[in-house]
């Protein structure tokens, strides 16, 4: 922290804040406006206090989207991770073969969110698709457009598919990091393969799993277009998850009030499993 | 051994994609008609129709436009803010980086009412600018945050002496200082791309037929004119390259660009 006081410095953050305020400020704060407000007509508008908060909160619709919510995210993370740091170490630390597995593992983070959504719904078929093929002729009954369970599980593993990638390199990158003297320091101590990852690997990676965590949290507690293609959020309300409720509420029903009380609830509850998280895996050490 | 591992991981990745272009390869009645691993013959009539159609065709360089202007902005403004972050201490700069990174946590369907009203009220509704301006929700905050964790790794020593040596601030900028963090933009521009190619909710809703991007295109087919697998394949398969492109060139850098920073 000698990094010099300098009060100047705001002239170079303002464009940020002009863009940011124009793109998230204001438009957050038509939401605020219209969670506690009744729109009539265009200049007709009652204030409803906490009602639209009340009527979302209270909602079984909501928690069942909330709980599947909670649940997808969950598992999310709990599959992504250690598969993606087990792949991570696997890759080798240097020479050709590691930059041409870098760029055929980061493939499918580079697909549109849509076509990722495009490409399961062709590969998890059961009458056209590669997998749903397979599922079948193994004997088990497969088909995510009719079953709720085998819908849930073909957007996991489509998650799963599409985003392990992104913890694979954090967290080489985190691994590339770790100065060869330990591993020669492990080495002298006849240290064995587990102890070395749990002593000096999984430490040195503590600060790129945070980030890992939190992006992966957050993007998989917003995730939409992938369901929304693949499933449309069905079969019944099976991979309904928060953002498709809530684009239901807000484009397809139109009801303003409880789409936008519940837009404030939605990333209240966003920011505050993100503290936690951050605050749980920065503290030690 | 953990080549096999590693081996047989991106094997199983690559075959959700394999199967795409497989399908692109086909005509709607051999992907209809039966199973089959291989096309009978490579088929290119799917990639005829989107590169002839203008409905197709048009949904890409929309697409392009609006994630061109948006990385350009994004860069534009996250640079000066990123080196005022890394360089300087200021009232209330680590509340400010906080709030920046709290946007990229808002999730855009939050979002789409304020932005469709807004973008409506101003006339921007239905134009690339519209969708360009919305994505740097989160393309900004990003692009700030990474090149933040950038320019902390160039010593300050190299501002100073720049200063001694009689060099102006903005010359020392334009003529040391970016050339300096080049791989470092290179990064922010990936991701700023990546994350706006990928988009689909937002600039969805912020367009309707003059700025359509590819991605809507794509779903409006699906659900209009019953399933054409074929060219919606094909048309999967282009979306993939500019991305397959652009990876390519700054896969070396990737990795380091996430750096938690001051958060």
């Amino acid at each position: 922290m000698d990094k010099p006081q300098n009060q100047r410095a705001w002239l170079f953050v303002l464009p940020v804040v002009i863009m940011v305020a124009f793109s998230a400020l204001v438009p957050l704060m038509t939401v605020v406006n219209y969670s506690v407000q009744d729109i009539l007509g265009p200049e007709q508008r009652v204030w409803v206090g906490n009602e639209w908060y009340r009527k979302v909160l209270t909602d079984p619709e909501l928690h069942g989207a909330l709980w599947r919510q909670l649940l997808y995210s969950g598992v999310v993370l709990l599959a992504e991770l250690p598969l993606g740091v087990a792949v991570a170490l696997c890759i080798p630390l240097s020479g050709a073969g590691s930059s041409l597995a870098l760029v055929f593992l980061g493939l499918p983070l580079l697909i549109p969110w849509n076509v990722v959504g495009t490409i399961w719904q062709m590969f998890a078929r059961g009458d056209i698709g590669l997998f749903g093929v397979l599922i079948n002729k193994l004997g088990i009954d497969y088909n995510y457009t009719a079953d709720p369970v085998a819908a849930w599980l073909t957007v996991l593993i489509m998650d799963v598919w599409h985003w392990t990638p992104l913890v694979a390199l954090l967290a080489y990158a985190g691994l590339r990091a770790i100065p060869d003297a330990y591993y020669q320091a492990a080495h002298i101590d006849g240290a064995s393969r587990f102890a070395i990852f749990r002593h000096i690997e999984l430490p040195k990676l503590k600060g790129v799993l945070t980030i890992a965590v939190l992006l992966r949290f957050m993007d998989s507690f917003m995730i939409y277009t992938e369901p929304f293609v693949l499933t449309g959020g069905g079969p019944g309300n099976s991979t309904t998850f928060l953002s498709q409720y809530l684009t239901r509420l807000a484009v397809g029903q139109f009801d303003l009030g409880p789409a936008a009380a519940f837009s404030i609830v939605y990333f209240l509850v966003i920011l505050l499993f993100s503290y936690i998280f951050y605050t749980v895996m920065t503290r030690e050490g | 051994m953990s080549m096999l591992v590693l081996g047989l991981y991106i094997a199983c990745s690559l075959v959700p994609i394999y199967w795409l272009v497989c399908m692109s390869l086909k005509t709607n009645q051999e992907i209809l008609g039966g199973f089959s691993l291989l096309p009978a013959h490579f088929d290119l009539t799917n990639y005829v129709t989107i590169l002839t159609d203008p409905d197709w065709n048009q949904g890409y360089i929309n697409s392009i436009t609006y994630v061109a202007i948006n990385t350009v902005i994004s860069l534009a403004v996250a640079l000066p803010a990123a080196y005022a972050f890394s360089r300087y201490r200021f009232l209330g700069d680590k509340h400010l980086f906080f709030w920046l990174l709290t946007n990229r946590m808002s999730p855009p369907a939050v979002f789409l009412l304020p932005f469709f009203q807004l973008y409506s009220s101003i006339g921007l509704f239905d134009t690339p600018w519209a969708v360009a301006l919305s994505h740097t929700l989160f393309t900004v905050p990003l692009a700030v945050w990474i090149l933040e964790g950038f320019i902390s790794g160039i010593p300050r020593e190299i501002d100073e002496t720049a200063y001694l040596d009689g060099y102006s601030f903005p010359r020392f900028f334009v003529r040391i200082f970016i050339p300096l963090i080049r791989s470092g933009l290179g990064v922010t521009a990936f991701f700023c791309f990546m994350f706006s190619w990928v988009e689909l909710l937002l600039a969805r809703t912020l367009t309707s037929v003059e700025a359509k991007p590819i991605a809507a295109t794509m779903t409006r087919t699906v659900s209009a004119a019953g399933m054409d697998w074929g060219v919606l394949a094909a048309a999967g398969v282009i979306t993939i390259v500019p991305g397959a492109i652009v990876i390519g060139f700054v896969r070396n850098y990737i990795a380091k660009g996430f750096a938690l920073g001051r958060v």
